[in-house]
């Protein structure tokens, strides 16, 4: 591709994304969080909060100029906890999405090209294993076995994210295979992994981008679901769930420990789903 | 319709019991000893031997999967180590309730979907479908646990017409158990105060649960309302004079309902399973906090049967919902050309 | 003069965009007389549809708009009926036929289902008519069409049904009640060219049976030039031409018309045609001219400048071009004779 082609298709990019004005709030959002996640030590007033830190003269404040979100009980300041929370939700999203993705693709890849075949079987019913259940519970159950952690928590998510893309890249790919390009790849002797790869794959891009972005979104709500019960960051770091679950124990008085993290859950996961349907908006053929 | 079935039913007996063994691995899989973890830290050491004995852990992997699965068919689940009495027990005094939340929640985000995608679309591009639009972002954002806690805050404390807590409120007795569904058994024994205080400790929980499937639905109903509007048949029946109430009711509606089925069914059937953060919060006594809380502890014989009970909820509910999409779609149920 | 079965003037239809408006019909004068037929012939995109669409007001309301004109149906406007009595018109007086067969068929209810009402909403046949006497109409208008096995078919559903039975079953629905006035819409466009040429002939023969008055909608010269006495050439939401069958194809006169004739491809003698230079016109900001202008060789200053008007030149044949008014024959002499119109 030339410079000018490159530039050109940039633009038709940026002008289908940007159509939705919702969405380029989206891309703010996500920037901005990506922003937290990376410095979070420099961007919030009390970064030693998240670490072993506790100063009971301060626990309970209401939201002040000091402490715009309040403190904890044990005197943390909420605003900077939920700014280093991002780098969690982020983290787990980003490994996640990086395991599970190409596992997920590389095997729907397989058994669509073999469709018929054992290993078109195999694969797909374990997929239909692995969905049997839903997203929660498997992940609770597989989270819950290991050692309650961060790293327990995307293990578990990853472990049960992979079959959705296998899922869609199978029904892709068993349908693709009887297209003339394949055939004749076929026919002039290309490798197998050329023809995955290089032919079948490509068709397949766009989908998978848009179900990635619009799945990160999902990612963030589960690893808040996975941390609330305490399968998530471990105290003293925090996370969004973990934060709304300390929270809540004492409402209504501290109102502000379960209501500032609950505003900021919707706030990355609203954004998150702007931005993914602005990505999918980009991606899709045509106007 | 009938090959269908059979071979459905042939497809989901394979992935439950691939299900029970990959469950059977997991849980096997945990560090730490069941038997130990049952009796405590203090029981003698010949006791929890014995304890391992009899829970056939010193056995192989494939034995005791046998023996588990054997149990199964007899409807045995073992014992639990939390609340030591029969799994069975539990499933039965459990699972009613996570039931009735289930079927209340999935007739309330049904109902409201429908209503509010058809409001939407019918005012597309207005205000009243941007307002729906706006809710529906912040709705599909929240996770249930959120909406949850809100509304825990909101009737718990700052507007407490609602009970929050429990099924029941304590000076209000069970009804007769029939199903076990406390709404259900108050109607069918025409014990009025019982139906309303139970509805009343369902509405919460519930709605929590329903807020996310309701919204996306919603909004996937008005889409589809919306690009079906303009589709060529229905302006061709537009020009035969057909009147605008059978179009919109008859010819409008079944098309556009085919794709919000499914996801619907698919949410339906998950629906028991998400509901365990729910149930925490609002101290619902369900199967899924159950299995949250034998997941915690590692209480094997729960964990199995609990998400063996999942299993075979979901693969039903998503046998029904083929079965939906089927009659409504002729494409999908006759296939191709005759 | 005789009233006119359908009389349109001066339709204008413009469409919403977010560019502006498109005023993809603009202008247009029609008519037709009962049992007449008529064929719009004109390259996709320049409006055809848009008008007939405009007859029946099937057209969306938010994107569309009509700023000016009448069509008129027996001397009423159609465009200034009341719901009832448009209803009217779209249940007894016109029907018209998609394109697109597959489309216009609703995917999920029997062709049966679909037909059964059609017919039990038309309100002909007096009181309503029952559920025997709407299945044998329907059964009748099937075997009017010539598909075999009328009560098999009527519980299939649309996907089940080749191409070329969709289109007929389309035929078969517009005519079960009496009509008196067929539109259609480029029949036969989506399937292969001899199912096409069947699909026509069965046109014919139908509407010439129930003496029904025919508009037919085509991009093709070849194809109407068998069917119908009279022919319209759009362009571009203008109406170009208008002549007798026979004549236009004696004697074409506007550029397009000539440029559409060249395209046809000849059994006997003849190269590949070069096409017609230029672009599809934009209707957002459309030539102020006349809208040919850019692709028409013979064009000059006035062209781009000026709306040619639709002036009779010949009897029975009337074109909107100033190569054969005034306009031209000062600069090169006599071109053509002009006669105002009547």
């Amino acid at each position: 591709m030339t410079k000018a082609q490159f530039k050109e298709n940039t633009h038709l990019y940026w002008y289908k994304f940007s159509r939705n004005k919702l969405s380029v709030v989206g891309l703010c959002i996500v920037l901005l969080s990506v922003f937290f996640a990376l410095f979070a030590e420099v961007a919030t007033p009390y970064p030693q909060h998240v670490k072993a830190f506790v100063d009971y003269s301060q626990a309970g404040l209401a939201p002040s100029k000091a402490f715009i979100c309040g403190t904890d009980i044990y005197g943390r300041d909420i605003f900077t906890r939920l700014i280093f929370s991002f780098r969690g939700a982020l983290l787990m999203t980003v490994i996640v999405l990086s395991i599970s993705v190409p596992v997920g693709v590389f095997l729907g890849l397989i058994a669509g090209y073999n469709h018929g075949t054992w290993v078109d079987i195999v694969i797909m019913r374990t997929v239909d294993v692995f969905l049997a259940l839903p997203s929660i519970i498997l992940a609770m159950a597989i989270a819950a076995v290991l050692e309650p952690g961060m790293k327990s928590s995307m293990i578990a998510v990853t472990a049960m994210w992979w079959p959705w893309y296998t899922r869609q890249v199978y029904g892709m790919a068993s349908s693709l295979r009887n297209e003339y390009f394949v055939k004749n790849a076929e026919l002039i002797g290309a490798s197998r992994f050329h023809i995955l790869f290089r032919e079948i794959l490509p068709n397949c891009l766009s989908s998978i981008f848009t179900k990635m972005a619009l799945d990160v979104g999902w990612v963030i709500l589960i690893g808040a679901a996975l941390s609330f019960v305490g399968l998530g960051e471990q105290p003293p770091t925090p996370g969004f769930g973990q934060m709304i679950s300390e929270g809540a124990r004492y409402m209504p008085d501290l109102w502000w420990m379960t209501i500032f993290p609950a505003l900021a859950i919707a706030f990355i996961i609203l954004g998150f789903n702007f931005f993914g349907d602005g990505i999918r908006d980009m991606l899709e053929r045509g106007r | 319709m009938l090959s269908f079935l059979v071979k459905r039913l042939f497809q989901g007996i394979f992935v439950i019991v691939g299900l029970s063994i990959l469950i059977f691995i997991i849980a096997r899989i945990v560090p730490g000893d069941p038997a130990r973890m049952s009796l405590g830290p203090r029981a003698p050491q010949f006791a929890v031997d014995e304890l391992r004995r009899e829970m056939h852990l010193d056995k192989s992997l494939p034995v005791q999967y046998f023996y588990w699965a054997e149990g199964v068919f007899r409807g045995d689940f073992g014992k639990s180590i939390n609340t030591k009495r029969a799994v069975n027990t539990d499933i039965r005094e459990f699972l009613p309730a996570t039931l009735e939340l289930a079927l209340l929640s999935g007739i309330l985000f049904i109902i409201l979907a429908i209503l509010l995608g058809l409001l939407a679309a019918k005012h597309h591009d207005k205000w009243v479908d941007n307002l729906i639009r706006g809710l529906s972002y912040v709705g599909i954002a929240l996770p249930a646990f959120v909406v949850a806690e809100l509304l825990l805050l909101l009737f718990g404390y700052v507007w407490p017409i609602i009970p929050v807590l429990g099924r029941l409120s304590p000076e209000t007795g069970a009804p007769t158990h029939i199903t076990g569904l406390f709404t259900l058994d108050s109607l069918l024994t025409g014990n009025f105060t019982a139906f309303f205080n139970a509805l009343a400790h369902l509405i919460l929980p519930a709605l929590a649960l329903a807020t996310g499937p309701l919204f996306q639905e919603a909004r996937l109903l008005r889409a589809s309302l919306v690009d079906n509007m303009g589709k060529e048949y229905i302006s061709v029946a537009t020009g035969y004079g057909l009147p605008s109430r059978v179009i919109t009711k008859k010819y409008l509606l079944k098309p556009s309902f085919i794709p919000v089925v499914s996801v619907m069914g698919m949410d339906l059937a998950s629906l028991m399973g998400n509901a365990f953060l729910v149930e925490k919060i609002f101290d619902w006594p369900g199967i899924s906090r159950y299995g949250m809380n034998a997941m915690m502890n590692k209480d094997l014989n729960a964990i199995s049967a609990v998400i063996l009970v999942f299993g075979i909820i979901f693969f039903i509910v998503n046998i029904i919902v083929d079965i939906i999409v089927a009659s409504l779609d002729p494409r999908i149920r006759l296939g191709a050309k005759s | 003069m005789n009233e006119h079965l359908l009389d349109i003037r001066n339709l204008k239809t413009w469409y919403r965009t977010y560019q502006g408006y498109a005023q993809v019909v603009d202008g247009v004068n029609l008519s037709i007389d009962a049992g007449k037929k008529i064929g719009i012939v004109g390259e996709s995109g320049c409006g055809k549809t848009t008008t007939m669409k405009s007859v029946l007001r099937v057209l969306d309301e938010r994107k569309a708009y009509l700023p000016e004109g009448e069509i008129l149906f027996r001397n009423q406007n159609i465009l200034a009926m009341k719901e009832s009595e448009l209803q009217q018109i779209r249940r007894r007086s016109i029907s018209m036929i998609s394109q697109e067969p597959s489309a216009a068929l609703n995917p999920v209810f029997t062709v049966g289902q679909q037909m059964f009402d059609v017919i039990a909403y038309s309100e002909q046949g007096g009181s309503g008519p029952h559920k025997k006497e709407i299945t044998d109409m329907a059964i009748k208008a099937i075997r009017d069409v010539f598909i075999p096995d009328p009560e098999r078919i009527l519980q299939c559903y649309p996907h089940q049904l080749s191409g070329g039975m969709k289109q007929r079953i389309c035929i078969a629905m517009a005519l079960v009640t009496p009509r008196e006035l067929l539109i259609a819409d480029e029949p036969g466009t989506a399937l292969d060219v001899t199912i096409q040429d069947q699909i026509h002939r069965l046109l014919r023969a139908l509407v010439d049976e129930k003496k029904t008055a025919l508009i037919m909608i085509t991009h093709s010269l070849g194809v109407v030039r068998e069917l119908v006495d009279q022919i319209y050439v759009m362009y571009a939401g203008n109406i170009v031409e208008v002549a007798m069958t026979p004549e236009l194809f004696r004697n074409p006169l506007h550029p397009y018309t000539r440029g559409l004739m060249d395209c046809v491809p000849r059994l006997s003698g003849g190269g590949i045609s070069a096409g017609i230079y230029g672009y599809v016109p934009d209707y957002v900001h459309p030539t102020p001219g006349c809208r040919f202008s850019p692709r028409c060789s013979f064009a000059k200053e006035i062209c781009r400048v000026q709306k040619p008007l639709l002036l009779e030149v010949d009897e029975g044949h009337s074109v909107a071009c100033f190569k054969y008014t005034d306009a031209f024959t000062e600069d090169e002499g006599q071109e053509g004779r002009i006669r105002a119109e009547a």
